[in-house]
This record gives structure tokens, C-alpha cells and sequence, in this order.
């Protein structure tokens, strides 16, 4: 546990104050308490179902990120990770925020965590950089909203899209509370020309929204995501339904966050404080 | 009967024209659009849906508002609007058919646009705003066309109509619940996050449709021989205003709910439409005229003396349209959007090609209305 306890009962109060806790505009997880409520998500809820059917009923595999913020705080870890995603990706960059894509960048902890800031926050935490992308819901609203599977959960977890089913009806980016999604209002081509270049990776035609994939391209080639690999000591990336899985050891001794849990949507992506 | 629409006075076809050269002008900018993508457009990231959306939602509203007359008409009898209710069907056309193209030209692959057919998703909403959008369209067709022929020949409507003019009734209910629905599930837009978005969605829409259809009948009437009569005008006045009162009483009870619960995320949305958030104001003039407008139209309507004056109740009508036109048409959609996921601020302003296909697709409309109006005005010119 890289958080000491002193540190651990700060952040936990603060919590409490804000009226957070399970409810609130973010979730703080105590080490080992997932352990319990995967239990609970992919059971049936019926007492009468046994731990070992319930554990074969759900997935097998549920890809899944933590990210250590307190090592985000060099803004070159930053820029690695979002330019080794943004390059593997050919993520356009028109230089303007009105037609801006992005599928990872960093932001505040208030805007991460809207609702939850307040005044007597720790300091060193409100000038962090929180990395944000897409949450790879296990619940994902932008799915159920689709009016054409465009955007479609795996089995694996992984929230992705086909770009070539995609109307660009922005329904995903209305039903999105993470502002996880870009789309694309010019044609991305025209600035990727004289740029690196990821030609084993597709560009995207305009008028089709796109958002962070998990790097299902590289994970099923059994390769760390690009983000990952960039900044392996920040981020890890790893199967939640294996109790046994890195990230699943990780939050059972570190102290994480995830974004709007009131939600339902239950995310992915996990915050070490 | 559609060689009625082929013979009209001068003024008729300068208007026809007019319409055509708007329409023109808005075709140019779409092709733009088309070339370029919507980046032509004052969208953004943040606020992902504009004044395309915003037009589709209150048009919805509008064409929603026929069953106003058809149910004192076919389920009540009220005979005095025999002659009317064939308008308010041929304004619900010409309203589908703009909610339709705004749509259209507000997807970014329309080429795809079957997609939704190909790959039906009975989940997402847009599915079945899809289904019960094209169904109202053409129930109205079968309804509208069919009484009007009926009317020409001096017989009566055929019985095989009947059917189509009461599934009509509920089937206008439900293209505004489904349209109120586009927003209020979606979780983390907390302006949008409320159940009596539909209900508010119905009553704006039984305002500001019969308003409009007013505004039309007064038109009609002073352009033909065709008077839509001093009683129907005046239920239907009456329709308009306990409509409106319901809208602001809705209203009302949101600002309760966000303002006295204290809950940040339900006043940022009403805040920044009516007080601007974090010095962000754009939509506040908009808002406040929208609620004065709302109060003046609702006080000529219910006082019988102003409303019985023509020229009073233009100004009303004129005022409850604008009124829920700024707050349906423009707030609603663009206030869900701010503030964002992360609470900050972007604000939006239509371009100017945009705001011309916008014209070009209520020219449209109107040439449509245009159309279909001068048919049913020779119609009843023929048979009074």
C-alpha cells in the first residue's frame, strides 16, 4: 500500500464531508472491497445460486485500468501517454477545441470529479492531473442508445465502435456522462498528412464518432495497451474477473476512485489516490 | 385534386417562388455541408447537438398538436370543427416532413442513414422515434387526403378511415413522449434528467401547434373566402391557453425541484438558460423574453374581451409561439449541453450556413403547408 493511513483517513473524511461515500459524485473503494461487489455485479442476486456457479456465469475476462495519479504528476508522463495512444490511433489534432478528437488527456480533479470538489480539498490532489478516457462501462449508456449497435460492448468488456456502421446521429456523445466521445465535424485525413503515421491502424472518415478502444487491436495480439506501454508504471491494464489478475491485486491494497458511480454505469477505469 | 395547387393568383406564385429561392439557397449550403462535413456548423464537442435538433423537437411538438382538434372532433362530435381539423392533419404533414429533414441533415453519414432499419435496435429510442415518426406521417396522409376527397364529392368520410383517424389520437401522444424520451433517460444531463419532460413536451406542444395553426387560419382568411369560423377560433384559443398555463406550471415545478434541493448539477442547467453560469449568459435575453412572452400570451387568451379581438389574439398567438419556440426550439437542447461532463462552460452559436439550411428546411415546410392549404382552400371555396 503505497498511501499511508494518516493519508488514507484525510481523503476518506473529505469524502464523507462532500456526502460521497457509495453514492456520491465519486466512489471511493476501499482496498479489497471490489472483491465483494463483482461478487454482487455478476451474480444473480439469489441466495440460492452457489459462489463457484456464479463466478462461471459471469465473464471470464473484463478488461480493466487503474491509474496512479500521484505518478501523473510530470507533465512528460502526460504527454507520453497521450501521444503514444493519439499516434497509435491516428487521433487528428485540428488544433482548435471546436473540432477537437481526443480519446485520452488529463484534466483537473474537479472536472474529473464534478461535484465532489470542495474547498478544504488536499492540495497536492487538486493540482494533479487526472488522465481521462473512456470508462469501458460494464453498464454503458452510450450502447443502449446506439440507434444502430455502432457502438457495442464485447464480451471482453471493451466498449467499442465500427466506424463503418456509425450514421454520426451523436447519441453516444448525448448519453455519455464522461464526455468520453469526440466526433469527427471535418475530415480527420486532412490533418494526419505529414504527421506519424500508424498505418496497421485505421483512419476514420468524417461525420462518425470515435472514442478510446482499449487497444482491442493490440490486447488480442496479447500486447499491453499503447497508453500502457508508454507509462507502464502509471497505468496497468488487466482482466477484472480474474481475482487473481494485477489490477485486481492492485485495488485490493490501494485506495481508487471511480468516476460518477452514482451513474450505474458501473466503470472500468479505476483511480489510485 | 392536386391541380388545385397548379392555379393561383400572382401574389400565389411570387410566394411559391419566394419559398423556392430560400430553399435554393439552403440546398447550397447543405451541398457545402455535405463536402466539408458539420464541422460547417457551431457544434462541438461539448455541444454535440444544435439548432437541428433544437427545430426537430419543437416541430414535433407542433405536428403532435392536429389531435388538439381531432378529438373534440371525432371523439366529442364538436361539429364546428368539421371544417378546420384538416388543417391542423396538413400542418401535422408538412411539421413531420421538417422533422424528418432536420434530422437528416443533422447526421453526419446520411448516406447510412438505413442503418437504423438494417440494424434495428429496439433499445435505443432513436429507433422508435424513427417508427413513430414515419407512422404519424402517413396516418396523417391517409386521414388528410382522404377527408378532403370525401369533402370535394359531398359524401362522407369512408368507414375504413375511421380506424386511421383514432390511432391517430394516441399515435400523436406518442411521437412527442418518444421525442421527450431522446433526452430524458440519458444519465448525467440533469436539465434533460426529469419525468416531466414528456408531460411538458405534450403541453408546450398543445400551445404552441394551435397557436401556429391560428396564426395560419387568420391568414387564410384574409387571403381566400375560407373563414375558419368565430367558434372554432375561439375553442381553440381556449385549447392554447390552458396548454400554456400547464407548460409554465411544469416549468414552475423545475425550478422548485432544482432550487430547493440545493443539488448543484439541477440549477447549473436552469441557471445558465436564465441567470448564466460562471458569467456565461448567451441564452438569458432569449429566456426572459421566451417567460414574458409566455405571460403576456396567456393573459390576452384569458381575458374573453382581448381574445375575442382577431388583432389581440394574433399577438397572442404570435407571443405563446415564440415563447415556446425559444424554450423548446432553442434552451432545452442547448441547455442540457451546459454545463458539460465536467461542469465547464461552451457556449454555441449557429453559422450562418447553418442557420440557412435551417431557413431552407422551414421553407420547405412552408411550401409544403403552402400547397396543401391552397388545395383544401379551393376544396372548401368550392363546396361552401
Amino acid at each position: 500500500m503505497s498511501m499511508d493511513r494518516r493519508e488514507f483517513i484525510k481523503i476518506a473524511g473529505l469524502t464523507s464531508l462532500v456526502g460521497a461515500g457509495a453514492s456520491g459524485a465519486f466512489q471511493l473503494l476501499e482496498p479489497g472491497v471490489l472483491d465483494a461487489a463483482t461478487h454482487e455485479e455478476h451474480g444473480h442476486g439469489d441466495a440460492a445460486h452457489g459462489q463457484a456457479e456464479e463466478q462461471a456465469s459471469g465473464p471470464k475476462v473484463r478488461w480493466a485500468m487503474t491509474v496512479d495519479v500521484r505518478k501523473c504528476e510530470d507533465p512528460e508522463v502526460v504527454k507520453r501517454i497521450v501521444t503514444a495512444c493519439h499516434t497509435a490511433h491516428n487521433v487528428p489534432d485540428f488544433g482548435n477545441p471546436k473540432d477537437e478528437v481526443k480519446w485520452i488527456w488529463a484534466d483537473t480533479y474537479e472536472h474529473a470529479f464534478t461535484d465532489s470538489a470542495n474547498e478544504f480539498m488536499d492540495k497536492s490532489i487538486e493540482h494533479l492531473p487526472f488522465l481521462l478516457l473512456c470508462n469501458h462501462c460494464d453498464d454503458p449508456p452510450c450502447v443502449r442508445v446506439c440507434p444502430t449497435k455502432a457502438t457495442f460492448k464485447r464480451p471482453d468488456g471493451v466498449v467499442a465502435m465500427d466506424y463503418h456502421r456509425c450514421i454520426g446521429c451523436r447519441f453516444c456523445m448525448a448519453g455519455c456522462p464522461y464526455g468520453s466521445r469526440s466526433f469527427n465535424w471535418r475530415d480527420p485525413r486532412t490533418v494526419l498528412e505529414g504527421k506519424p503515421y500508424n498505418p496497421n491502424f485505421p483512419t476514420r472518415m468524417r461525420g462518425v464518432v470515435e472514442k478510446c478502444n482499449f487497444c482491442v487491436e493490440r490486447i488480442w495480439k496479447g500486447l499491453q495497451p499503447a497508453c500502457v506501454e508508454a507509462a507502464p508504471d502509471v497505468l496497468t491494464f488487466g482482466n477484472l474477473a480474474d481475482p487473481d489478475s494485477n489490477v485486481r491485486q492492485i485495488l485490493r491494497v490501494r485506495v481508487s476512485m471511480r468516476r460518477k458511480p452514482e451513474l450505474g454505469t458501473k466503470p472500468s477505469v479505476f483511480y489510485l489516490v | 385534386m392536386i391541380e388545385k395547387a397548379l392555379k393561383g393568383e400572382p401574389r400565389y406564385w411570387a410566394w411559391i417562388f419566394f419559398l423556392l429561392s430560400i430553399i435554393g439557397v439552403g440546398f447550397g449550403c447543405y451541398l457545402y455541408q455535405l463536402s466539408y462535413g458539420l464541422g460547417i456548423t457551431g457544434m462541438s464537442r461539448d455541444v454535440s447537438w444544435g439548432v437541428y435538433i433544437a427545430q426537430f423537437t419543437y416541430l414535433v411538438g407542433v405536428a403532435a398538436s392536429a389531435v388538439m382538434l381531432v378529438i373534440p372532433m371525432y371523439l366529442h362530435h364538436f361539429k364546428k370543427y368539421a371544417k378546420v381539423v384538416i388543417f391542423g392533419e396538413f400542418l401535422a404533414i408538412a411539421a413531420v416532413t421538417m422533422c424528418l429533414l432536420f434530422i437528416i441533415v443533422d447526421i453526419g453519414q446520411p448516406a447510412r442513414v438505413l442503418n437504423v432499419v438494417l440494424h434495428p435496435t429496439p433499445g435505443s429510442i432513436l429507433f422508435w422515434d424513427m417508427v413513430v415518426l414515419n407512422g404519424y406521417l402517413l396516418i396523417n396522409v391517409i386521414v388528410g387526403w382522404n377527408t378532403l376527397l370525401a369533402d370535394k364529392k359531398n359524401v362522407p368520410t369512408p368507414g375504413w378511415v375511421k380506424p386511421f383517424i383514432y390511432l391517430s389520437i394516441p399515435w400523436a401522444v406518442s411521437i412527442h413522449t418518444v421525442t421527450a424520451f431522446l433526452y430524458a433517460g440519458l444519465p448525467g444531463r440533469h436539465l434533460w434528467l426529469t419525468a416531466v419532460m414528456a408531460p411538458r413536451f405534450l403541453a408546450s406542444a398543445f400551445a404552441s401547434g394551435p397557436a401556429l395553426l391560428i396564426l395560419l387560419l387568420l391568414l387564410v382568411r384574409r387571403f381566400s373566402k375560407f373563414d375558419a369560423g368565430f367558434d372554432a377560433i375561439q375553442t381553440l384559443a381556449k385549447t392554447i391557453c390552458y396548454a400554456m398555463i400547464i407548460n409554465v406550471f411544469l416549468l414552475l415545478m423545475e425550478f422548485f425541484t432544482a432550487y430547493y434541493s440545493h443539488i448543484p448539477g439541477h440549477i447549473h442547467g436552469l441557471e445558465y438558460l436564465f441567470f448564466g453560469l460562471h458569467g456565461h449568459d448567451n441564452l438569458v435575453p432569449f429566456m426572459w423574453t421566451s417567460a414574458i412572452l409566455g405571460v403576456l400570451g396567456i393573459f390576452l387568451l384569458l381575458v374573453p374581451k382581448l381574445r375575442m379581438r382577431y388583432d389581440l389574439l394574433a399577438v397572442a398567438c404570435g407571443a405563446i409561439f415564440l415563447a415556446t419556440y425559444i424554450d423548446k426550439g432553442v434552451g432545452l437542447v442547448i441547455g442540457g449541453f451546459v454545463p458539460n461532463p465536467f461542469e465547464g462552460v461552451t457556449q454555441y452559436y449557429p453559422t450562418f450556413p447553418e442557420l440557412m439550411i435551417t431557413l431552407g428546411i422551414w421553407s420547405i415546410g412552408a411550401l409544403i403547408l403552402t400547397i396543401l392549404y391552397k388545395i383544401a382552400v379551393s376544396v372548401r371555396e368550392e363546396t361552401a
